[in-house]
């Protein structure tokens, strides 16, 4: 019954909660250029004075860790251990960053007047600031902001700036910006890296010495309090807006230092940001569906431009509570493991240790979910999700408020303006996202760019775009919605009303989609609670004795919500019914996306369905993995090539249950 | 007899000084008592100018209350300055002018405000003894003494644990022994445990009575009559061995067996007498019984006589003291040391707060040009050097030996710990770093009339992790002490006391105001226990040399493993079926 303190304890309302600070509003009233060239002196860890970063690869190169490794590695390859030295040191060359205050001066001066141009406001929760400042001296900090856009860590290096805080060092993809063949994005990932960034190969599985280089150099900076560090738990940008599964890689390497006592403590700070419009919203979109984006590069800054002159909204940013790592592992790590081994003999956490990181990093990623500010667009936009027809705009402001309490009955973290009617509200988020909605006579509709010469299919995946980037602000407000709406759907789905079919129907949901949303591993009844309470709370439901009943006023509240997770029911549909249907023997895993995506726009366009998101490779992707981890379909090797075999029953079954045509069964595969 | 006796006290006095420059080497915090009957004893302390035979009686020069001799105490006089009564040693009678600011300081405590002990033992608070009238009647008939008084039996039923002492201050007393005998020889012990097997009597040994693991502690569920078998009137020196430099003595002449100094033990348990058949320096007969012995904590028997290892008293001592910039140097520098194995007599690196601590015990002084010296050295380290005077650390050092080997010895220190940025820092320093770890268990009596309680615990931890665990456990203890409701900042200090091969042995101390707390005791308990946790979590030992007693048993499973539990059980289970020695530690 946790969850239930935990939601009648929240205060739904923004000005309760946390008194946000808008950042540019001061950029607006005075020197952008005295601002830039301030006297900066941020509190460290401990009242450390940070090192050169020279001295820190010096560290890193010297430490015993590297040693080890390094000697392992000769032995292994045969080659001396000075070559292999001096390999981890190029490593070290490539990844480390170079933090210096003049650039980062130089981005303070330059983002002001950018943000100024492209955000009516940067909102902060100065609480969050002063508890992060307090937590910043007393323990080695780890920021972990959500990531919806590449200035997601611009935003965050010039808040700390701003606050007078110690300025993180950042793990970055290293395609994304070093990658590149154009000079230019070379160029911008040498300042990034002058502003504190540090690159780590995309993938590196194997390379003993790669991951000792970098493990090494992220823990040398946390333990020798040498600045915040700062990733992205999701790995990398979430192009739907939902969050994405964490990644466990650096957790790991941040925590392990508390686990073998070099540290006392870590302190973890989820922190979410939101976007009222997503610089790349479209661009996003573009990408799920396959279509090919304009080059990044020239071309990319050609388009800077025009985004400069767009109106993107507001930014709000919540900095959460800190969360300590001590607190957390309490009596679930065991930390005399690591006596009996030296530590700085690399060792592959236990089954334990990968558990407890597991669940850190889903709470934490939970954390950013519920603090995410949620701007009225998203309601709007969850609405017309259901109505891709259009809708009467008296009607769409009518729902809108209907939503709007529904939404701040389940926790939501809603920025509603002030005392403005419904009306307004809605009539200014069409107009901020005019790019996607369409207001004509009297309807709003998904704006769809009509060519004449467009095929069917490109007409098709002219207005996919379009939905896809309105779903990704739909996506913004499911994470409040889901448990109920999962409880909904197995309500639906359930042979009976009692209670424990629904339970089965909703944990085999649940597990359906564990691939899909942030749902954390093992909490089944705590979810199933949760979603019941919510619904008894908003009257939608009677938990009788043995049954869950339906209340009158409960219907459209639960239909609303099974609709929303309705795309993704059919979309997990469509690619069941391709495997069921057009695979006999098996299918080479890299043919899986296009295949799936031709079999959508055929299904689509045989007016068979009418599911956009089934054409998404994030949904493919994730049904996929659902797919696998289910039985349904098996990985092998054939001739060479990784393909993935059919347990046609088992999918055939899958595709049924989503179908509503047979009940789920007990829930064999709950248990994550 | 009587005739013999200045001589034989003469003879006896000179023996005893050689053994005695053994024995006191550093059991850190206590100072091994050595008493010889009829003869003059000389305290281990070294500043110790008095002499004592330890009485039946103990509580006529010892505290019933608290830490060490009656005349032996802190107080704050008339002008609020701290001294130091009597004249047992070298700080006694001095004026200590800085100690209220520290304490005051420190802990947030004031004069004003004083919590008294009670002032004198109410015997008929005390439970009346259960006696074995059958045990007692058999006794006896043996001619060893005895005694049910109140205040021998109280002064025996606690050790120094925090705990133990702050109930006896309120004039509170738990299960005590029911009666104390004083057996003067090997064979009456023999006939103390047959007795007390024939008529299934409780028998808990008590030697120096120091214990700090409860291991004294009488077990509130025992139902038998508890018998507290005082060895201390065992202390004749029985033999000396010249020419293999050995000697012979009875068990109540040392405070604590020294392992590494035993060639030869002699116990007697309920099973019988356990002894090696030969002197021989190392023998390979299985595992060795003495660690049975030894570690025993008084549950299989009791010691009655040993062989031990002597050597000439040293001809040439000198104090010194190194001062680093920061903990971290200075436990770089004894890691060094210890490589280079040139560790000295004593070693001991204590953390900043320590250091501050030691400052504060510093006596008037009495010339104005010391003062100006020590403001000199002051300017010097942090000034001039540029040391911060918040992370400083002090290492003090004993060299012992022959006067030009000492003097190499010290050059070869010093100049290890130069590499590690150690300025030489006098001897004056290290000397009173070594008066601290003799008076700091006579301080915590004076905290305890202010509201202040505390207490000291050690571990044993390889090289790698001590800088860690120092670090996690002082902040382990003000963090628990934050959520436990302590109103004030606790002090929580450390210190490396001594360096072996593959480790070190650390030592905490940790004190705090208890002012507005409901339960001090509870809190303090909860406090070190969670520390204990920390210790273990970072690869610490349970114990490097306290023991386990009863407040460590509930780790000694993970400690030991389930078969060194099993192994031990059946030793007990062997020696001792009717559970005699029941004082219930260790296991």
């Amino acid at each position: 019954m946790e969850s239930k303190t935990l939601y009648s304890q929240r205060d739904p309302s923004l000005k309760k909660r946390d008194d946000f600070e808008d950042i540019l509003e001061e950029r607006r009233n005075s020197s952008d250029l005295r601002y830039a060239l301030r006297c900066y002196t941020p509190v460290l860890y401990k009242g450390m004075t940070p090192c050169k970063t020279t001295i820190l690869k010096t560290i890193v190169l010297q430490s015993d860790q590297l040693h080890y490794v390094i000697n392992q590695v000769a032995k292994e390859t045969g080659e001396a251990s000075d070559i292999i030295q001096e390999e981890a040191v190029n490593i070290l060359e490539e990844m480390a960053h170079r933090l210096q205050l003049s650039t980062i001066r130089f981005f303070a001066f330059t983002l002001s007047k950018a943000f100024k141009t492209l955000f009516q406001s940067v909102r902060v929760n100065e609480e969050g600031i002063q508890r992060l400042q307090q937590a910043i001296q007393e323990h080695p900090v780890v920021l972990l902001p959500s990531h919806r856009s590449y200035i997601d860590f611009l935003i965050m290096s010039y808040i700390l700036y701003t606050y007078d805080l110690a300025l993180p060092v950042i793990a970055a993809g290293m395609g994304k910006y070093l990658g590149s063949y154009f000079l230019g994005m070379k160029f911008i990932g040498e300042m990034l890296r002058m502003s504190g960034a540090f690159f780590i190969r995309r993938s590196f599985g194997g390379d003993k010495l790669y991951w000792a280089v970098f493990s090494e150099y992220v823990k040398t900076m946390l333990r020798n309090g040498y600045a915040p560090i700062e990733f992205f738990l999701e790995g990398t940008r979430s192009r739907t807006c939902k969050s994405l599964t964490p990644k466990l890689g650096l957790l790991n390497i941040v925590m392990e230092p508390f686990f073998k006592g070099e540290v006392f403590d870590v302190s973890l700070v989820p922190i979410s940001i939101s976007y009222e419009r997503v610089l790349e919203e479209t661009l996003y979109a573009r990408e799920l569906l396959g279509v090919p984006k304009p080059k990044e590069s020239t071309s990319g800054l050609l388009k800077a431009r025009r985004i400069l002159s767009e109106d993107y909204g507001s930014i709000h940013v919540y900095f959460g509570q800190p969360v300590s790592v001590r607190s957390l592992a309490q009596g679930r790590i065991n930390r005399s493991q690591y006596n009996l081994v030296p530590r700085y003999i690399p060792r592959k956490p236990s089954e334990e240790t990968q558990g407890f990181v597991n669940d850190t990093a889903f709470k934490l990623v939970r954390k950013q979910e519920e603090n995410m500010v949620l701007r009225p667009w998203v309601l709007i936009a969850a609405i017309l999700m259901q109505n891709l027809d259009g809708i009467d705009s008296a009607l769409l402001t009518e729902q809108t408020a209907w939503l709007r309490g529904l939404a701040q009955a389940f926790g939501a973290f809603l920025d509603w303006p002030g005392q403005e009617p419904v009306g307004k509200v809605v009539s200014s988020s069409l107009s901020l996202h005019h790019g996607l909605v369409r207001v004509a006579g009297g309807r709003v509709q998904l704006a769809q760019e009509l060519q004449e010469t467009a095929s069917p299919k490109e007409a098709l995946f002219n207005h996919a775009v379009c939905v896809l980037s309105c779903a990704s602000y739909r996506n913004q407000i499911l994470h409040v919605f889901l448990r109920p709406a999962l409880l909904a759907l197995a309500m639906d789905t359930a042979a009976t009303s009692r209670k424990d079919d629904v339970y089965s129907s909703f944990v085999y949901l649940r597990n359906v989609f564990s691939n899909e949303f942030i749902l954390c591993p093992g909490a089944m009844v705590q979810d199933f609670e949760e979603a019941c309470y919510l619904l008894m709370k908003c009257g939608a439901v009677q938990i009788l004795k043995q049954d869950i009943v339906v209340t009158e006023r409960g219907q459209p509240v639960l239909s609303f919500l099974s609709g929303m997770l309705e795309p993704f029911l059919q979309g997990y549909q469509v690619v069941c019914r391709y495997f069921s249907e057009e695979v006999s023997e098996g299918l080479a895993e890299k043919q899986y996306i296009p295949a799936v995506r031709s079999f959508a726009v055929k299904c689509i366009l045989s007016d068979s369905i009418r599911c956009y998101e089934a054409l998404s490779s994030d949904l493919q992707k994730n049904a996929l993995a659902a797919l696998l981890r289910m039985n349904a379909l098996r990985k092998a090797k054939v001739a060479d090539q990784a393909t993935l075999k059919v347990n046609k029953m088992v999918v055939k079954t899958l595709e049924d249950t989503l179908g509503g045509k047979v009940p789920a069964q007990k829930p064999v595969l709950a248990r994550l | 007899m009587a005739s013999n006796c200045s001589e034989r006290q003469r003879i006896a006095q000179q023996r005893l000084k050689i053994i005695a420059g053994h024995i006191q080497k550093d059991e850190d915090g206590e100072p091994a008592r050595i008493f010889a009957n009829n003869c003059k004893g000389e305290d281990a302390d070294k500043h110790s100018s008095s002499t004592t035979t330890m009485p039946k009686r103990r509580q006529e020069i010892m505290k019933w209350n608290g830490w060490g001799y009656s005349d032996s105490r802190f107080l704050f006089n008339k002008k609020g300055q701290a001294e130091f009564t009597g004249k047992r040693y070298r700080l006694s009678g001095m004026i200590l002018p800085s100690l209220k600011d520290w304490f005051e300081g420190t802990f947030g405590a004031s004069l004003q405000h004083k919590t008294p002990a009670v002032p004198s033992l109410n015997s008929s608070s005390v439970q009346p003894p259960t006696l074995n009238e059958d045990f007692i009647q058999d006794l006896k008939t043996t001619g060893i003494q005895y005694s049910h008084e109140a205040e021998d039996r109280v002064f025996r039923a606690h050790g120094h644990c925090l705990h133990e002492i702050f109930a006896l201050r309120e004039g509170k007393f738990g299960r005590v022994p029911d009666m104390v005998v004083w057996p003067s020889c090997h064979d009456d012990v023999v006939k103390i445990v047959e007795l007390a097997s024939k008529h299934n009597v409780c028998l808990i040994p008590y030697g120096g009575g120091t214990s700090v693991s409860s291991a004294l502690e009488c077990p509130p569920e025992e139902t038998r009559s508890i018998v507290s078998l005082d060895t201390s009137q065992m202390n004749r020196i029985l033999w000396i061995d010249e020419k293999n430099l050995t000697a012979h003595v009875e068990a109540g002449i040392i405070g604590q067996a020294l392992e590494s100094a035993v060639i030869h033990i002699k116990m007697v348990t309920p099973r019988g007498v356990i002894e090696k058949s030969c002197q021989g320096p190392r023998m390979s007969t299985g595992p060795d019984i003495h660690h049975f012995i030894l570690g025993s904590e008084g549950t299989l028997g009791v010691i009655t006589e040993v062989t031990m290892k002597i050597r000439p008293i040293p001809e040439y001592q000198k104090y010194g003291s190194v001062v680093f910039p920061n903990f971290e140097q200075g436990v770089a520098c004894l890691r060094e040391v210890a490589k280079q194995r040139c560790a000295p007599a004593s070693i001991r690196l204590m953390d900043n707060a320590q250091f501050q601590f030691g400052h504060a015990l510093k006596p008037q002084v009495s010339s104005i040009f010391t003062s100006f010296l020590d403001g000199l050295k002051k300017f010097y380290i942090t000034k001039f050097k540029g040391f911060d005077p918040h992370r400083l650390c002090v290492a003090t050092l004993l060299f012992e030996g022959d006067r030009e080997r000492v003097l190499q010895h010290e050059k070869q220190v010093y100049d290890i710990a130069a590499k590690f940025g150690g300025l030489a820092a006098g001897e004056d320093n290290g000397q009173r770093g070594y008066m601290l770890t003799f008076v700091i268990a006579y301080l915590r009596d004076l905290g305890m009339d202010y509201y202040v309680i505390g207490e000291s615990f050690e571990t044993s931890v390889p090289w790698d992790r001590v800088l860690d665990l120092c670090r996690n456990v002082k902040e382990r203890i003000v963090r628990e002490c934050k959520e436990k409701g302590v109103q004030f900042p606790p002090l929580s200090t450390c210190r490396v006391t001594q360096t072996y091969d593959a480790g070190a042995c650390v030592y905490f101390y940790f004190a705090f105001n208890y002012r507005g707390l409901g339960d001090p005791v509870h809190v303090y308990e909860q406090v070190e226990h969670a520390a204990r946790e920390e210790i273990l979590a970072n690869g610490g030992s349970l114990s490097h040399h306290h023991g386990v007693g009863k407040l460590r048993k509930q780790w000694m499973q993970e400690s030991i493993s389930n078969v060194g539990m099993g192994m031990l059980k059946s030793v007990k289970e062997y020696v001792d079926p009717d559970n005699i020695f029941g004082n219930r530690n260790l296991l």
